[in-house]
């Protein structure tokens, strides 16, 4: 469905994702692991367009380059496309409802009954019915990411783009909203990529894993490869340990020098 | 010496740069998010609503700024005139003074502050929010969706909440003089009517629409290019009002000098 070639993202002198080349599958479950501040959330921004690409191509079912695409022919690639935005973004002018239904109303003619109807159904799904009338200010962090999600999902897109939608949800939401991304994968052959720090699930979850780590990608493959994978980096990783070869820390200069310096400085 | 001239000059050419290009940048915004007025989806509703938001909520500030002028250019017109005994002319001086001048420029200020400000704070606070990312990604373009209504709102909303200033202005500027000050009130109007011309009325109009033109294109591209912080909003917010405040002056100045 995209393929990635060269792609890279600078902002200044840092290098958030570095040159990568990548597959997203269609009707398959891509999930997208490594440490905060890897490049995940770039990497998602670049393959949804919102970021400008440093160098790269980024082709879109083989044939139109999201990279170099027009606007109005953007637009019209959007439509088949949703996102679940890391911290929510619902609008925060619209309540609810009007947030779940927006963008039906927004691109579609349908009736306001068949729209509630609709809308009813995914916040079902999410466990937010019954909520309709609240504004997202009224909302906890979970309960929003859980709208956020009826959202990105009401017209039922192709590809959806997932920025950690477990994160800030309780263990039972988060096994719930897991789970529907592995039903719509299969029923509704939708293509997911899914950005997640939960090892568990999304090794539970993925066709592919693609793992990040300083904006490179370290390892890739199937869960069951990335689990048996032999790089010391990978086992930390998923293993969740604290020491390793990835260091915790990502300052450049020693950490005995810099505390030399604030002494002299002080 | 030289080193330092060559960096004084260095620094003079860059910031001169940058202004341009971000001239450059509000005009390109500013002028091809109004190109989508006559592209589909036709965004009325949401056109009526901010005229609606920015004028209706403006209406109360401006009269009360409209009456206040009329009353002090008429204490001040009448403390001047009667020194030359030429008390009759009141009614004109006023009328002219608030059509050609102070109707459109202290108009244009209230809007900057009441309107112009919460423009650039909405669209910042959407912009850190990632709101404006999200309406991207449901395929609606926030240039059409956001940034083209407040922009045709202001345009429509000051030229007519400046009538209002203007109305006001005069009909306060007859009470103090006519009933406070005892400028006869035939002559108040009489002269009024022959000495304000189609002219008269003309500049202020074309005024009005380019300074609604400024407001929206100035607090919008604010908002738009805000540093996606907190603080950032907060300058940008400052910003905007200085900077629409400052053109407002100038393009006084260039229109009525073009005009006379
Ligand atoms: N607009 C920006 N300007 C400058 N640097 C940025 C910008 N956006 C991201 N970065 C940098 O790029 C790197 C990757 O950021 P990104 O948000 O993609 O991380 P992430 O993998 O999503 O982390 P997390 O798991 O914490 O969400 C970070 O080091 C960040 O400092
Ligand atoms: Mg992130």
């Amino acid at each position: 469905m995209i393929k990635v070639q060269n792609l890279s993202r600078r902002f200044g002198e840092f290098l958030a994702v570095a040159p990568t080349d990548l597959h997203i599958h269609k009707q398959k479950t891509t999930v997208i692991m490594g440490g905060s501040g890897s490049g995940k959330t770039t990497l998602l921004r670049l393959l949804s367009g919102l970021e400008q690409a440093s160098t790269g191509h980024i082709w879109f079912d083989n044939d139109s380059d999201l990279t170099c695409m027009a606007a109005r022919h953007l637009y019209a690639l959007r439509l088949r496309m949703g996102m679940v935005f890391q911290y929510s973004a619902l609008l925060n002018s619209l309540n609810v409802y009007e947030n779940v239904s927006f963008p039906l109303h927004e691109h579609t003619n349908l009736d306001e009954s068949l729209i509630r109807t609709m809308v009813t159904m995914k916040l079902e799904q999410v466990g937010m019915r019954g909520f309709e009338h609240l504004m997202p200010s009224e909302l906890s962090g979970g309960m929003a990411k859980r709208v956020a999600f009826a959202r990105a999902l009401i017209t039922d897109p192709e590809l959806v783009f997932f920025d950690e939608p477990t994160s800030g949800l309780d263990p039972i939401a988060a096994a719930v909203v897991t789970r529907l991304i592995q039903q719509l994968t299969v029923k509704t052959k939708m293509t997911s990529v899914v950005v997640t720090h939960d090892v568990a699930a999304g090794l539970a979850i993925a066709d592919w894993v693609i793992l990040l780590w300083q904006g490179r990608v370290i390892a890739e493959g199937t869960a069951e490869h990335i689990a048996n994978s032999s790089d010391a980096r990978v086992q930390q990783f998923i293993q969740g340990k604290p020491d390793g070869p990835i260091p915790f820390s990502r300052s450049d200069t020693p950490y005995l020098e810099t505390l030399m310096q604030v002494d002299s400085h002080g | 010496m030289v080193n330092l001239l060559i960096e004084v000059l260095g620094k003079l050419g860059r910031s001169t740069l940058l202004t341009l290009q971000r001239m450059g940048d509000a005009n390109i915004l500013g002028f091809s998010a109004m190109a989508m007025l006559v592209q589909p989806p036709w965004q009325g509703r949401h056109i009526v609503q901010q005229v609606y938001a920015l004028g209706v909520g403006s209406l109360v500030i401006i009269a009360i700024t409209g009456a206040f002028t009329g009353m002090v250019l008429a204490l001040q017109g009448y403390y001047m005139l009667a020194k030359f005994g030429s008390e009759s002319l009141l009614g004109s001086a006023i009328a002219l003074s608030i059509i050609r001048e102070l109707g459109p420029v202290l108009g244009a200020f209230m809007m900057i502050g009441r309107a112009g400000s919460s423009i650039t704070a909405e669209i910042g606070i959407m912009r850190v929010t990632e709101q404006l990312d999200a309406l991207q990604m449901m395929a609606v373009n926030p240039k059409a969706r956001i940034i083209m209504p407040r922009i045709i709102a202001t345009v429509i909303a000051l030229p007519l909440l400046i009538a209002l200033f203007d109305v006001v202005g005069l009909a306060a500027g007859y009470v103090i003089g006519v009933d406070l000050l005892g400028v006869n009130s035939g002559a108040f109007i009489a002269e009024m009517v022959t000495k304000v011309r189609m002219e008269d009325l003309n500049i202020g109009w074309i005024k009005t629409i380019v300074f609604g033109l400024l407001i929206g294109i100035i607090c919008t591209w604010y908002g738009y290019r805000a540093e996606p912080t907190t603080e950032g909003v907060a300058r940008a917010t400052t910003q905007a009002v200085v900077l629409s405040s400052v053109s407002v002056l100038i393009f006084d100045y260039i229109l009525t000098s073009f005009f006379l």
